[in-house]
């Protein structure tokens, strides 16, 4: 039941709303609203009670084991949300001087420099508010950066073709030609068609490390050395960094600009899908491009840097500075976790993902990479199983909802067939990760008996499956009372 | 160990099923030249109570001021109720519904958000959301140019959030799209319309239209819809939410009503936080509705005919499209579109009305008031939504100096933004001011005055 039909003309919660119409109103007559907007009348525990029920249809992390690969999918410390909102973090105006805002502005520098330690960059903005513009800020920099050196004819930004799509989305949004290059047989860049793909046409290089495929670019520092000798940019997607935090910084691999997922890494909540935070390092090259606002501490203040500190920025991506609240989150849980506890994040995503993959195969699941190890995710291939079966990675991914596990992320990265990509993430306990096993055992049974009941899965939801062809045919995008 | 549930034995076992000696094992793959990634400016751990009280200190060296401050973000009441649902976990840790059976909360609650704002806005359909309203701008001029085929041109009067512009440039001229800028009228503070038709002669992918604009001036918003139109441009809204309640939605302007409306959303039940998480809203005309970019929801069946929803025409999408995408865009503002929903439901459209006219209201009584005051002047004589300017006859800057001393924040310096506005303010009293509050900030603001 939509929250709409349990409206009823004329209700209102009183307590909220002001007590009544002022009679004070100067809207010209011509500029007045005519209609009354379709919001719900309903009461405060009606409400309360439409959208407690909507939540329990949720799969979430506070309540099942999401091995959603590349998502990272870990728990939320719940003090990094209650301590991000304190009641004067929250009333804050973005606008307010900045001599009020010294308390939150230190957790802002403070993150800023934590975040260039664990990257090895120069600089950080936190302005990004999502990976996707993360990316469009790398990519406009190293654009900004190629224009101030005269260096028009550079148009071609390579891409490999596991990489996020994202990647190619976010290159042609900033004007570039996409070079997608492909992948060898163990899951590294193909280095022949690097070389035969760099030259003066080119801007940069967009690198996953470790990649979508869930392993490590052994020859990313020839990598880094291919493109900087024809002249481009190295731009590291930060959606897998931490599966090296603590172990390898991006600086040190040669990168020049890098966006990092605090909603992955840091473990910010993903909230349904957003809001995000993603900030941005750049090498000393790029600095000057840096987007703003970005936090300075000059004689024992805080302040925001502007366009007139840096003339040569790209400028501004958000009406203030990004996701102040998400980051504050992260910069909580960073000082829990400390410097000790970043380096466990990819020793224990190493190993709980090792082990899964490990404990997978052994059950006769196909590693899409065998001879690799797997870095924080690892794929696992049902093209076989499929070709003999007929049961697809999306049938099996809906018979896990039947389990009580969310689904791996399936069919992503695209050049593997049949793909499950599985992150179990370090917060996950050893008796979590055989309850999963196990249940993949249960299917796989299933699949050898009755392959027919996986493929109609899932059958212990509140719904049977979507018919999400009907849904791009036959739009409803609105509610409309008149049915 | 924080947050990791491993005991000494778990490992080992783990190790052992691996086939390796030790967790750095794993690591094996990557060449040794390449392992430098120690740590060594990140602080040691805390506990929770040790970070609990840190943060409490940096929020009480923060504490609380009496804010006038609008400019695009605006306080107003936030029900209870409404960051209770919002943060419980099964919509704070739930990720992206990709997995329709698994998410049906979170897809259900957008589109009952899509509905509400197709509605307040007065347009057909909506996403589900964009990061904020300034990025939701820019997303809406590449949307028009994508429609408009022959123009790569976009013109934004500077009676527009002078960041929001600031943002689309950066954004748009990746693609060699042309921002040109229409200046306001001295004395209605409104898009000076002879200025634009300067421009009547000249192709333009979209004309944006504020309502009201970034000085809280109401705009003639059919007249410059209607210019838009005549010229094969399309309109591009960028309206407040609250105002919507009270203000004609963007679907009614002119003859055939605007293509495209946008704007942030914060006033719909977002704390002000420091600037964010707000999330930008979107909402067209239907035919406009694949050239949307973002997350878009809708209503279907499953196997068995039971209604249900889901993602839709993801074939715009990134992740299917890549290169060819309509935008980058991979995300939505979810937990804030969370939080906007159950804001809205639990006002419904008299509370939400009640809140714009309060608003409004009060900030005509502080106008009023202050305009008494000697040296003080309503810098433009249109009329005004929840802000106003006002020209003052001292240095504005150290008159709100006077009043943060005080705990008032005064007001925003438009002189920062526009340099011919020397020593005015813009000030914004929402529902959430008492006729105290107003009484308070007029007594002081006299003070202030006399002595600077």
């Amino acid at each position: 039941m939509l929250i709409f039909e349990h409206s009823r003309k004329n209700r209102l919660n009183y307590s909220q709303a002001p007590a009544t119409r002022p009679a004070k109103n100067n809207i010209p007559d011509n500029l007045k609203r005519k209609t009354v907007p379709l919001l719900p009348e309903v009461s405060e525990m009606d409400t309360v009670r439409h959208y407690t029920r909507l939540s329990q249809k949720n799969f979430s992390i506070d309540t099942e084991f999401y091995p959603l690969g590349s998502c990272t999918m870990k728990y939320n410390p719940r003090a990094c949300n209650s301590l991000a909102m304190l009641p004067q973090f929250l009333s804050r105006h973005p606008l307010a001087p900045e001599d009020t805002g010294q308390g939150f502005l230190a957790c802002m520098y403070e993150l800023q420099e934590i975040l260039k330690d664990v990257t090895g960059m120069s600089a950080v903005s936190l302005t990004s508010m999502a990976g996707a513009q993360g990316e469009l800020i790398g990519i406009t920099m190293i654009r900004a950066y190629h224009e101030a050196h005269g260096d028009t004819g550079r148009t071609e930004i390579i891409i490999p073709d596991a990489a996020h799509g994202t990647n190619p989305a976010t290159a042609v949004m900033c004007g570039y030609k996409v070079i997608e290059i492909p992948t060898n047989r163990d899951g590294d860049v193909d280095m022949e068609a690097l070389k035969a793909a760099v030259g003066p046409r080119t801007a940069g290089l967009m690198l996953t490390n470790p990649s979508t495929l869930g392993v490590f670019e052994k020859k990313v520092a020839e990598m880094s050395r291919i493109v900087h000798e024809a002249g481009g940019l190295l731009y590291y997607d930060g959606a897998n960094l931490n599966a090296v935090l603590g172990k390898v910084k991006p600086g040190d691999m040669g990168f020049d600009v890098i966006h990092m997922n605090l909603h992955k890494t840091f473990s910010t909540p993903h909230g349904g899908g957003g809001p995000g935070a993603a900030p941005v390092g750049v090498a000393e090259r790029l600095l000057p491009y840096l987007p703003i606002p970005i936090v300075a501490y000059e004689q024992g203040t805080y302040r925001w840097l502007t366009e007139k500190d840096r003339p040569q920025t790209i400028g501004r991506l958000s009406a203030h500075m990004g996701n102040a609240g998400v980051l504050l989150r992260a910069y909580i849980y960073v000082r829990l976790l400390g410097a000790g506890g970043m380096l466990r994040i990819s020793e224990y995503a190493t190993l709980n993902a090792n082990y899964l993959m490990a404990e997978l195969r052994k059950l006769g699941f196909e590693i899409a990479y065998p001879n690799r190890r797997a870095s924080h995710e690892f794929i696992v291939t049902m093209k076989e199983i499929k070709d003999k079966t007929g049961v697809s990675a999306m049938h099996l991914a809906k018979r896990l909802l039947d389990k009580g596990f969310h689904a791996p992320t399936v069919y992503f990265p695209l050049l593997v067939p049949e793909c499950l990509l599985i992150e179990p993430a370090e917060t996950e306990s050893k008796e979590t990760l055989d309850h999963f096993v196990a249940a993949m055992k249960e299917i796989l049974d299933e699949i050898a008996a009755q392959p027919d009941m996986v493929k109609a899965a899932p059958h212990d939801m509140p719904l049977r499956k979507i018919d999400d062809v009907k849904a791009a045919r036959e739009l409803d995008l609105v509610w409309n009372p008149a049915g | 160990m924080p947050f990791i549930p491993h005991t000494e034995e778990d490992v080992a076992e783990m190790l052992a099923s691996i086939g390796a000696k030790s967790i750095d094992e794993l690591f094996d793959e990557i060449p040794a030249e390449l392992k430098t990634g120690k740590l060594t400016r990140v602080p040691p751990g805390l506990s929770e109570m040790e970070i609990s009280r840190l943060m409490h200190e940096r929020a009480q060296q923060d504490g609380f001021y009496l804010s006038f401050i609008g400019a695009g973000a605006y306080e107003h009441h936030i029900p209870a109720a409404v960051w209770q649902i919002t943060t419980r976990g099964e919509f704070y840790s739930s990720y992206t519904p990709y997995q329709a059976e698994a998410s049906q909360g979170t897809l259900q609650l957008l589109y009952e958000y899509q509905t509400m704002m197709a509605s307040l806005t007065g347009m057909d359909v909506s996403n589900a959301s964009l990061y904020d309203g300034a990025s939701a701008l820019a997303e809406a001029a590449l949307m028009a140019v994508r429609q408009h085929k022959t123009s790569r041109r976009i013109l934004i009067p500077q009676t527009v959030h002078p960041i929001y512009r600031r943002v689309a440039r950066t954004i748009v001229r990746n693609q060699a799209i042309e921002v040109v800028e229409v200046p306001y009228d001295p004395a209605t503070g409104q898009v000076a319309m002879d200025k634009l038709d300067q421009f009547a002669r000249e192709e333009f992918a979209a004309l944006v239209i504020p309502q009201p604009n970034f000085f809280g001036v109401l705009e003639q918003v059919d007249a410059l819809t209607d210019w838009a139109h005549d010229k094969q441009s399309l309109a591009i809204a960028v309206v407040n939410p609250t105002s919507l309640a009270m203000l004609k939605p963007p679907g009614e302007w002119g003859h055939r009503g605007a293509d495209i409306a946008i704007g942030e959303g914060q006033p719909l039940g977002i704390p002000l936080s420091s600037g964010g998480p707000y999330f930008g809203f979107m909402a067209c005309k239907q035919e406009l509705v694949r050239q949307m970019p973002g997350r878009i929801i809708g209503r279907t069946t499953d196997l068995e005919g039971k209604e249900g929803f889901a993602l839709t025409l993801q074939a715009r999408e990134q992740h299917i499209r890549r290169s060819k995408a309509t935008s980058n865009i991979c995300t939505n503002q979810g937990l804030m579109v969370t939080a906007a929903t159950i804001y809205m439901s639990l006002l419904g459209p008299e509370g939400l009305y009640r809140v714009a006219a309060q608003s409004h209201a009060n900030t005509l009584s502080l106008i009023e008031q202050l305009e008494k005051l000697p040296g003080v002047k309503k810098a433009f004589n249109s009329p005004f939504f929840h802000e106003a300017v006002l020209q003052l006859s001292v240095p504005a800057d150290k008159v709100l100096n006077k009043l943060k001393a005080q705990g008032v924040l005064g007001g925003v310096l438009l002189e920062n933004y526009y340099p011919d506005l020397k020593n005015t303010l813009l000030v914004c009293a929402t529902e959430t001011k008492t006729a105290e509050d107003l009484d308070k900030y007029t007594e002081m603001l006299q003070e202030a005055l006399t002595g600077v």
